[in-house]
């Protein structure tokens, strides 16, 4: 068998030996992941199975008797994108500012600390934020909305009159836009450090100053990263409960006054709310107010999603 | 020799025209000390107290309008626009920090007054005043967290096994775009759907420990799969080379290469996905329920949890309203430091076993 015929030709078939554990580990990865699609679609079905006797109910019977199913629902839907929207307004500024200054401004041994530090304010639970609210934010801002109903009062935003507990939409929105920081920050300074250093240091070799170099290297390449990162923040924004239902003293009408005691409701906080105590049709209709809220942060989130997976460089995890 | 000048004559065109590395701390302190005095008159004409705020905030206003000026003068424009964004942007970071301070202190503070073995020791029940503990509180959280962990592990694990190792085409992007929108749904939403389900079976009205580790899990599921995923991504993909190309098995590879390598950070984006969803409130309060007595048993019987514990000691003020809140406080206090150890466990084991990744 030394001299092997070079012309023969050898044809098999290079297949994997099925084994069982193979076999095993690729199926139970692959349910798995099966799994996580049943789960989404079932809250989907279930929601909606759930929430359809609210839209057939007699409006009478539903939680203070409105005219109609819209009725009820319009005033929480408002509240909900209107706080959510202050959030934004407030949190986006200060989350840029932040991740340029632990990218681009912080000294790099201290930067890495500073990030944890910023992710602790994600680690403190909703419902303690919501005794924070009550408790220190909304007695400190009190006079900030006395000065700005006295100064500024001509503004319908800031007509007053002033809650005298200070719980109002604005404060909801500012422990709100705290609660949103971490995330929108992480996901800026992610992509911030991950602009080309070569195009850094080429602008600062031309004599930018450092603010010109980020204007001009940093912030386009990271727009789509703050862009996605504030509608991830929104996400938030609109879903979180607990820290709005202790804060905000509603009262269920649509109105833009940030500083009054009477303020809308979110469907989050109304939820939480009015559910331990809800029977027979009120607790179809408070799912049906939360079917409306996960198709609202649905749409938010996958815009999110779309602009975070056209640059797959990145990830906007955590 | 003779041509020889004086060191001093000679002036250094590098750093000519700038301002030197201290200025801004000297204009910075000459601010805060005007902005003290001038706070400190108003206050005693006034009969107002001294406000710490007013001080910083008026300080930081002159240090911005200051270093413009001085270093306009000094260096021109651009330089100033540089000095002003840079005074912004730190004060955007201290300004975010503020919030954090302010809160861990006020729970710190107010925590501490019933942050005693009591308070771990005993449940609420037939308790209308002062004492009284949130042991039930605290085994509910752990039991649910435990089963909700218990359900979301491996499933998240194994799906993210399932994108990294095997997962290609349609239904890889499909999970993982899915994931992502999973990420995003509102703990409260959560809530009802566990609602929704244990309704069909139970009934309505139906408030059972297992429904609330249901709505944790699939809070949780999103957060597994996304950290693991990251983990196992940046194992180098040499090692899996060399281990087929030793004849080792699929399987044994990812058992005994991939996942042994990714140990540490997949151990990181555990405790980081329990942290998230061990203060979850609103999913508990609405399927899990509250009560104040002991209760071992998911499958019976409302259970209480900590976060839920906070709120209703809150909302539901007894007779005794300084001892409700101060067991909230303690609640919140003990919360935010099992999440806090949590993370920074999480953190610790990140950076100690961290792979090498360059910047």
């Amino acid at each position: 068998m030394t001299a092997t015929d070079p012309n023969a030709r050898i044809v098999v078939t290079l297949k994997a030996k099925q084994r069982l554990g193979d076999v095993i580990f690729s199926r139970a990865s692959r349910i798995s992941g099966i799994i996580i699609l049943v789960i989404l679609a079932a809250v989907a079905v279930f929601l909606t199975a759930q929430s359809i006797p609210a839209f057939f109910a007699d409006p009478a019977d539903l939680i203070g008797s409105p005219e109609s199913l819209f009725e009820y629902v319009w005033p929480l839907v408002f509240g909900t994108l209107w706080s959510a929207t202050l959030a934004l307004l407030l949190a986006l500024p200060l989350a840029v500012g932040i991740a340029l200054f632990i990218s681009h401004y912080a000294p790099r041994r201290l930067a890495q600390i500073l990030g944890y530090v910023v992710d602790l304010l994600a680690a403190v639970p909703s419902v303690v934020f919501g005794l924070w609210g009550i408790g220190v934010l909304a007695p400190a801002v009190l006079p900030a909305f006395r000065w700005l109903t006295d100064n500024l009062g001509w503004i319908p935003l800031f007509a007053g009159p002033v809650s005298g507990t200070g719980r109002t939409i604005l404060t909801a929105g500012i422990v709100l836009g705290v609660m949103i920081l971490p995330v929108m920050t992480a996901i800026c300074r992610e992509i911030f450090i991950q602009t080309p250093v070569l195009h850094e240091e080429a602008a600062l070799a031309l004599g930018a100053t450092r603010w010109e170099m980020i204007t001009m290297a940093v912030l386009p390449f990271g727009r789509p990263g703050i862009i996605s990162g504030a509608m991830l923040g929104l996400g938030r924004a609109l879903g979180e409960t607990m820290a709005v239902a202790m804060v905000l003293s509603a009262t269920g009408i649509v109105t833009l006054n940030l500083v009054s005691s009477s303020n809308p409701s979110t469907i989050a906080a109304n939820i939480a709310l009015s559910f331990p105590e809800a029977y027979g049709v009120n607790v179809n209709l408070l799912i049906a107010t939360g079917l409306i809220l996960f198709i609202i942060t649905l749409i938010v989130n996958s815009i999110a999603r779309y602009i975070v997976n056209r640059r797959k460089d990145f990830s906007g995890a955590n | 020799m003779a041509t020889t000048t004086a060191p001093a004559a000679l002036t250094n065109t590098l750093t000519q025209g700038q301002l030197h590395s201290r200025t801004p701390w000297v204009v910075l302190g000459l601010s805060l000390t005007a902005a003290a005095g001038i706070v400190s008159l108003m206050s005693s004409g006034a009969g107002t107290g001294f406000s710490f705020a007013g001080v910083i905030a008026l300080g930081v206003l002159f240090y911005l309008i200051m270093i413009v000026v001085i270093s306009r003068q000094v260096e021109g424009r651009r330089k100033a626009t540089d000095r002003f964004v840079t005074a912004i942007v730190t004060g955007a970071f201290l300004i975010a920090m503020a919030p954090l301070v302010s809160l861990l202190f006020t729970v710190v503070v107010n925590g501490s007054a019933r942050f005693d073995p009591l308070f771990f020791s005993s449940s609420m029940r037939n308790v209308v005043g002062e004492g009284g503990g949130a042991s039930h509180a605290i085994v509910g959280t752990l039991l649910m967290t435990g089963t909700a962990a218990i359900v979301s592990i491996p499933i998240g694990l194994f799906t993210a096994i399932y994108l990294v190792e095997y997962g290609q085409g349609r239904l890889a992007r499909a999970i993982t775009f899915f994931v992502d929108v999973m990420t995003g749904i509102p703990s409260i939403v959560a809530g009802l759907f566990a609602f929704a389900v244990f309704a069909l079976i139970f009934g309505p009205g139906v408030r059972l420990g297992i429904a609330g580790a249901v709505a944790l899990s699939v809070l949780m599921i999103p957060v597994v799969v996304r950290s693991c995923e990251e983990m196992l991504r940046v194992v180098p993909n040499e090692l899996r080379e060399a281990s087929f190309a030793l004849g080792v098995p699929k399987w044994l590879t990812i058992l005994n290469v991939v996942l042994p390598t990714s140990a540490a950070g997949i151990a990181t984006g555990i405790m980081l996905s329990i942290a998230r969803v061990i203060g979850e409130t609103a999913p508990l309060l609405i399927v899990a329920g509250f009560t104040a007595s002991m209760n071992y048993n998911l499958l019976a019987d409302r259970m209480q949890s900590l976060p839920v514990f906070v709120f209703t000691s809150y909302a539901n003020q007894g007779v005794d309203t300084q001892a409700f809140l101060d067991r909230a406080w303690a609640g919140a206090l003990t919360l935010i430091l099992i999440v806090m150890v949590l993370n920074l466990v999480a953190r610790l084991i990140a950076r100690i076993f961290a792979p090498k990744l360059g910047r």
